[in-house]
């Protein structure tokens, strides 16, 4: 006697030859044994495409697979008015699943993507959280003035604002000269490539966790912002005692720019996934949740290209370049080719698929 | 190709959605309906929180040997550095350090964030944690899972799982204060968000549009009326006998028990059969003997099957032996 579980185990080892169609005694079985065929071509196609072979699949193959997947998904519905065996419609219900994602699936790969986010997409999600950036725009320069006031008014303030870390030197009531060589530059670039790494990652986190903290409302990520740049503002009174702001704007802006612009952008991406979440207008908080999430991906997956940007220009050229004009240049250099990158560089959207 | 599929919530009462039949067999709870273009509703089942959890444990376990390893290599490196530039000269070296330290940054980095994107943009939409536990991200509405959604998910990971993990452990320790505490509920609630809504998402499925669900990979079951004695023309290999059930006796039984008898067919365990032989001759009024239990329960399988799919094409179905 057989026992018909055990082979199918065996997967490919124990492929039978299928039983005569007219050994069945049953409509339903009948019915399964003329299409069976079918579906095992659909099931072996499918599981080549899951395993990224595109490439390896005969062009006959690639040919039948929406037939064949009609197929399926007919014979589905007819066994399920027709068919009382379990086994037969677990299978088929899981092949047509199966071969829904690969036919409906994703129908750009990872690079066709990208080409599209830089020719365009990317600059195209910025425009449309418009609101949201001058919103936190507004918030990081209120951040940099209070910041500044507090410092001014009590320096005690400095130390509760700035963490250990930068606080080295850079203190209310240095000298200038002491101010003056912390903007200073290196001799030479050793040491400056792993500077450039830990400040990306670094960087890059915090843009991350000022996107996903937009989550709660926005408010955290505002919070965020207001804090950092409320940190700025410190550092900017004391240099701008001691008359050094000039010196200190330049030196801040080759890669300033790029980097308080992506953290600009993220705290954005952020705000606008809080902001549609608490007023979701006509349709419902989950579906503008998905909306306004996946284009603050967008503009956060650009954030990371400019982390990456900003880390290069704070390790390479701001601690090479010591001219007040150089730097000046660089900085302004980045922000004019951003600002035109994203607001006028707009070309045509592509036509979706779908 | 033109419309879209959509998803609608599976109802035992719903009757606009054909799939649960009235009175047919109840669907589970975590159950979702895809309505492909071509109109055929395939059923979609959310993957349990449980095993989310286990496909995550896999995949962190999978980043820490991967970074276990490639720090290794490094180290490795690094040891062959030193050994080829003598002491004196060892300014030399600095530069050839730097750069493994600049690698070792990177590839965490990268690791982290890029391991979950690259798979999950994948024809499987899966990282190997979820492939292991039989997983898979969809898109909620049912449209294409696109990059962007994948994207999103992802980027929320760090308030779900690492701020939350740092903040418990940290809060407890009292150094953080009251702040610390507060912090630890905050992100708590991001933790467990999943426990909060009926389809299982966490922040990042809310954000991105995605959900993640069962992928069965069921393999072709063998037919069953094609041997033995549920064929066309099979009797008993044990005793030549034939057996022939009446109208009367097929009626006792409906779809339900057909499916337990079919499950019970296929799995062919000996000590299986003989009870459910017994109990199918209680119920029929048969005088239950021993010895050729397999093939009674084929040809009451085969027979009762060829009944009730009989009515099913009137339109008649009997979904219990209470009904």
């Amino acid at each position: 006697m057989k026992a018909p579980v055990l082979s199918s185990w065996f997967g490919k080892s124990a492929v039978t030859a299928p039983p005569d169609i007219e050994s069945a005694a049953l409509r339903s079985d009948r019915f399964r044994l003329e299409r069976e065929e079918d579906w095992l071509r659909l099931e072996t196609i499918v599981k080549q495409m899951e395993k990224g072979g595109l490439r390896r699949i005969d062009d006959e193959d690639l040919l039948a697979l929406p037939t064949l997947y009609r197929t399926a998904a007919s014979s589905l519905s007819v066994a399920r008015e027709t068919s009382l065996d379990a086994a037969t419609l677990r299978y088929l219900e899981s092949l047509v699943q199966r071969s829904w994602f690969q036919v409906y699936g994703p129908r750009k790969g990872f690079f066709a993507w990208f080409r599209e986010f830089i020719l365009g997409g990317w600059s195209r999600a910025v425009r449309e959280i418009w609101l949201d950036i001058c919103i936190a725009l507004f918030v990081m320069v209120a951040g940099a003035v209070v910041g500044w006031i507090l410092v001014a008014q009590d320096n005690d303030w400095y130390y509760r604002l700035v963490p250990g870390q930068f606080a080295d030197t850079r203190v209310p009531g240095a000298s200038r000269d002491v101010l003056l060589d912390t903007l200073g530059t290196q001799q030479d670039a050793d040491g400056l490539s792993a500077f450039a790494a830990s400040l990306f990652s670094n960087n890059a986190g915090v843009s991350i966790l000022a996107f996903a903290l937009g989550f709660a409302f926005g408010i955290p990520s505002l919070l965020l912002l207001v804090y950092n740049t409320a940190l700025l503002g410190a550092m900017i009174w004391v240099f701008a005692s001691q008359g050094l702001s000039v010196e200190f704007a330049a030196w801040l802006s080759v890669h300033g720019t790029t980097e308080l612009f992506a953290i600009l952008l993220s705290g954005a991406a952020g705000l606008h996934i809080g902001r549609s979440m608490a007023f979701p207008g006509t349709s419902s908080v989950l579906e503008a949740a998905a909306t306004s999430g996946r284009r603050g991906a967008v503009v956060m997956a650009g954030v990371i290209i400019m982390m990456v940007i900003a880390g290069l220009l704070e390790a390479f050229p701001r601690q090479l370049v010591g001219s007040v004009e150089g730097r000046f240049l660089i900085g302004g250099g980045f922000l004019a080719f951003w600002l035109t990158y994203f607001f006028l560089y707009n070309p045509r959207r592509p036509l979706e698929g779908e | 190709m033109v419309s879209l599929p959509t998803f609608g919530r599976a109802k035992a009462d719903a009757p606009k959605s054909g799939l649960p039949k009235a009175g047919a067999l109840k669907r589970p709870k975590k159950e979702r309906i895809l309505v492909t273009p071509e109109g055929i509703e395939v059923p979609i089942m959310l993957a349990s929180r449980g095993s989310r959890l286990g496909a995550l444990i896999l995949d962190f376990l999978f980043f820490i040997i991967g970074t276990y390893l490639f720090v290794l290599l490094l180290g490795f490196m690094a040891g062959g550095v030193q050994d080829a530039f003598d002491p004196e000269t060892i300014e030399n070296a600095q530069g050839a350090m730097e750069f493994l330290y600049v690698l070792l940054t990177l590839f965490i980095f990268f690791v982290r964030y890029g391991y979950f994107l690259a798979f999950e943009l994948g024809p499987r939409g899966a990282t190997w944690g979820k492939r292991i536990v039989g997983i898979r991200v969809a898109a909620r509405g049912g449209g294409r899972l696109t990059p962007e959604a994948v994207i999103a998910r992802n980027l929320l990971r760090d308030i779900e799982l690492f701020m939350p993990l740092v903040f418990l452990l940290v809060a407890p320790t009292g150094e953080t204060g009251s702040f610390g505490i507060a912090g630890a509920i905050w992100f708590g609630i991001f933790m467990l968000f999943p426990f909060f809504n009926k389809d299982n998402l966490r922040a990042g499925d809310v954000i991105a549009g995605t959900w993640v669900v069962e992928a069965p990979r069921t393999k072709l079951a063998q037919t069953l009326s094609t041997s033995g004695a549920a064929a066309a023309s099979g009797s008993s290999e044990v005793t030549g006998a034939r057996y022939d059930f009446g109208e009367e006796e097929l009626s006792v039984y409906g779809e339900h028990e057909l499916q337990v008898l079919e499950r019970v067919l296929r799995e062919d365990k000996d000590d299986a059969l003989s009870p459910v032989h017994a109990a199918i001759c209680r119920k029929i009024g048969w005088d239950p003997g021993a010895g050729d239990e397999r093939a009674f329960l084929e040809a009451f399988y085969a027979q009762l099957r060829a009944k009730l799919e009989g009515d099913m094409r009137f339109g008649k179905r009997k979904a219990d032996k209470h009904s």
